[in-house]
């Protein structure tokens, strides 16, 4: 008990430390002083205005230049590709729970500017080939441990991060589709066509973790929301579902959050009392996404 | 054999004959001008499809390469024939090849540079071409693909270059009625060749160490280019005997190529006294060579996977061999290689004109047999295919799609053409040789 709550202090505190140093990078990261805004008069106009650690602070008015885009892009690429520091983030799908209502790919291609066809997250009618009766399965990315599409890249456009999210980098992405031929699960799509509203987005600058705007000629892929993370918040699939099918959290912490009941569990117990399987697990590629079949008697 | 028709002609006869096809004839001309406008015509879909992206093609995300990768596997085993003939029967000591390897050489190096063209057109961002060789990362087996082929492109160059380099100086004494410009281009490569007998055993054991390097650099480019497929997870290509049988089908395609090259230049330029009808009959018993060890993998890569129906890979193979794609698989198997093994077994269609319609028959077999290697595999994968379109579920190329496909097979004519119009397409001090 002593130990555990030592064990339970120590990472606390370690949370706190990469809090204070994820804050203090956030803070300089954000603020570019542009040098010749910094020689010029100051007109003593104070403004307010809130950083990325939630602090209201007060600036002086000739000190706030808009970031140029590419300034922009620089930062989200660099912190896209480094990730959440000590989190490894894991998905659980309860099978018995869906009921096909799609909101989850709905919101999902919402928010990513999909087009219909184009799925992250693609919720399958599959068939139980023991007993013939069907069940709907939601299919994001399973954010593998092995993952196929990161092996084959020729230029690491995707890549898997120290939290465990594969992502692609559509300003990298040369569009040879190779990890596409090589993903098993189908998670991923190509933007085979001028993406969904392409004149609407394409001043905005590149999102690595949102993903968006999506770009032609280059592959998209569920992210895990890895924006929402680092708000942390949950995905944007596990938010809008209305039936409580998925669970969402970091594996370190062992605690996953279901997205409709807001109820947090144990990971480890959810998936030990509810024979949890991956899918393709004889492949070897070792997901992050785990199911709960659909028919179990303690439902 | 050919030694002694060749045995009979002088030295100014050979140097004769082998040089006259350096000379734009109107017939030759109008040739080349068809080929260009038809070049011109693709290029115009290349365009649409570099302003639309690959949307122009009928590819989708469960049929991610379609025909620009099969006709990028196809130019890869076609351009192998130069080792094949070369190298392989070339170290052996083979005599009768010397007048077809450097049309051997030929269709390699052409074959090879459109490979790369091609892999380009199957780009969804070709402006990023070079990201490759910024952010290349050596794990990944393109990478490997590319730079195997490049030095596929490099070394086969040298191998055609080489044994030029007495002939480049032979025709920059005997044309003299050439352009200025294109005679200085034959003094320069002929590399102050003088005929000397020292000058001999250099080049040729240049060309020696060549045809041994060129070996592995071949098997290395159409293995790599297996392993594309070979390397994922996916049945169907996740096999390990990809490799050689890639290597084994690379030999019938292009030993079709080289027969259907040897018919066409051989009566366009009148070599009948250097490629004779010997050489058919012999090119003809290397292909039923060929064609039983590929028949031999073909029976490997169907019946071990095959035997096990329940698996992923038993399945797909089921649905070669019996579901969606048996037609053209049995097509393919039957009169793109059964057909033309047994009827090239025997002598009478080892002539000509028949071991040349045979020849086109594998020829067209073989690309649709990398069709039927590329293209299924991925519309059966794992997990079902569902909430997409209808036409998802199939792929039919479009016509921008065939349109920039033909344009490969355009601009390799129009290569192959150029080459024949400015270097003896049968080494004239070989056959000089020969005549002693």
């Amino acid at each position: 008990m002593d130990r555990e709550k030592s064990n339970k202090n120590t990472r606390r505190d370690f949370i706190k430390k990469l809090g204070i140093v994820g804050a203090g990078t956030a803070t300089v990261a954000t603020v570019y002083f542009d040098k010749n805004d910094l020689k010029a008069q100051k007109n003593g106009k104070k403004i307010k205005v809130l950083t990325t650690d939630k602090k209201v602070v007060e600036v002086d008015a000739s000190d706030i230049v808009p970031v140029n885009t590419e300034v922009e892009t620089d930062k989200m690429q660099h912190r896209g590709r480094v990730g959440l520091v000590g989190k490894k983030f894991a998905m659980v799908i309860d099978l018995a729970k869906c009921k096909n209502a799609r909101k989850c790919m709905h919101s999902c291609q919402a928010v990513h500017q999909l087009k219909p066809e184009q799925h992250h997250i693609n919720v399958l009618e599959m068939e139980d080939e023991v007993n013939g009766a069907t069940y709907f399965m939601p299919k994001p990315c399973m954010h593998c441990d092995e993952p196929q599409c990161v092996s084959v890249c020729p230029v690491g456009a995707t890549f898997k991060r120290q939290d465990g999210l594969v992502l692609i980098d559509n300003e990298m992405c040369i569009g040879c589709r190779f990890c596409i031929a090589a993903c098993p699960y189908s998670a991923r799509s190509f933007n085979w066509t001028d993406p969904k509203d392409a004149e609407k987005y394409k001043d905005v600058p590149y999102d690595i973790e949102l993903n968006v705007p999506q770009k032609l000629g280059t592959v998209t892929k569920c992210a895990f929301s890895a924006d929402r993370l680092r708000e942390d918040k949950l995905p944007y699939c596990v938010s809008a579902c209305p039936n409580g099918v998925f669970y969402f959290g970091d594996s370190n912490e062992d605690f996953v959050t279901n997205g409709t009941t807001k109820k947090t569990v144990r990971l480890s117990k959810l998936l030990k009392n509810n024979s949890a399987y991956t899918l393709l697990a004889e492949l070897g590629t070792k997901p992050n996404v785990f199911y709960l079949p659909p028919n179990r008697e303690n439902k | 054999m050919n030694n002694e028709s060749t045995n009979s002609l002088s030295h100014a006869e050979i140097e004769n004959d082998l040089i006259k096809n350096i000379h734009w004839s109107t017939k030759s001309k109008i040739w080349i001008s068809t080929l260009l406008v038809a070049f011109a015509v693709c290029l115009y879909f290349y365009v649409t499809q570099l302003i639309h992206g690959l949307g122009v093609t009928g590819l989708h995300d469960y049929a991610s390469w379609g025909i620009y990768i099969s006709n990028f596997v196809f130019f890869v085993a076609v351009s192998l024939v130069g080792m094949l003939i070369s190298s392989i029967l070339g170290l052996a000591n083979v005599t009768w090849i010397k007048p077809i390897s450097r049309i051997a050489e030929i269709i390699a190096v052409s074959f090879a540079l459109v490979a790369g063209l091609v892999i380009i057109t199957d780009m969804g961002r070709p402006d990023r071409l070079l990201n490759i060789f910024i952010h290349g990362r050596v794990q990944s087996p393109i990478v490997w693909d590319i730079a195997v082929v490049s030095t596929y492109v490099f070394v086969s160059l040298l191998l055609l270059y080489v044994p030029l380099i007495p002939d480049f100086a032979l025709i920059g004494k005997k044309l003299t009625g050439l352009p200025k410009f294109q005679l200085k281009i034959y003094k320069v490569l002929s590399l102050g060749w003088a005929d000397k007998p020292e000058q001999f055993i250099i080049i040729k054991k240049l060309i020696k160490i060549l045809l041994v390097i060129i070996i592995p650099v071949a098997i290395a480019i159409h293995t790599v280019t297996s392993w594309l497929f070979a390397l994922t997870l996916r049945p169907g290509w996740d096999s390990s005997i990809f490799g050689p049988y890639f290597v084994s089908g690379a030999f019938v395609a292009g030993a079709a190529a080289l027969v259907i090259a040897l018919y066409f230049y051989r009566k366009h330029y009148g070599l009948e006294k250097y490629i004779t009808d010997e050489h058919f009959n012999l090119m003809g018993k290397v292909l039923v060579l060929v064609s039983l060890v590929y028949i031999y993998f073909n029976l490997n890569e169907v019946l071990v996977p095959g035997f096990k129906p329940g698996t992923a890979a038993g399945a797909h193979i089921q649905e070669l061999l019996v579901g969606h794609e048996a037609t053209l698989y049995w097509i393919v198997q039957i009169f793109g290689l059964a057909i033309p093994f047994f009827l090239l077994l025997i002598p009478m269609f080892r002539k000509p004109i028949p071991i040349t319609i045979i020849s086109l028959a594998i020829f067209v077999g073989a690309w649709f047999k990398r069709f039927l290697i590329v293209v299924p595999s991925q519309l059966e994968p794992y997990l079902p295919i569902q909430n997409v379109p209808e036409k998802f579920y199939q792929y039919s190329p479009t016509t921008a799609e065939i349109a920039i496909t033909v344009g490969s097979f355009v601009l390799v004519l129009i290569i192959m053409t150029l080459i024949s119009k400015v270097i003896p397409l049968i080494p004239i001090w070989e056959m000089k040789e020969e005549s002693k």
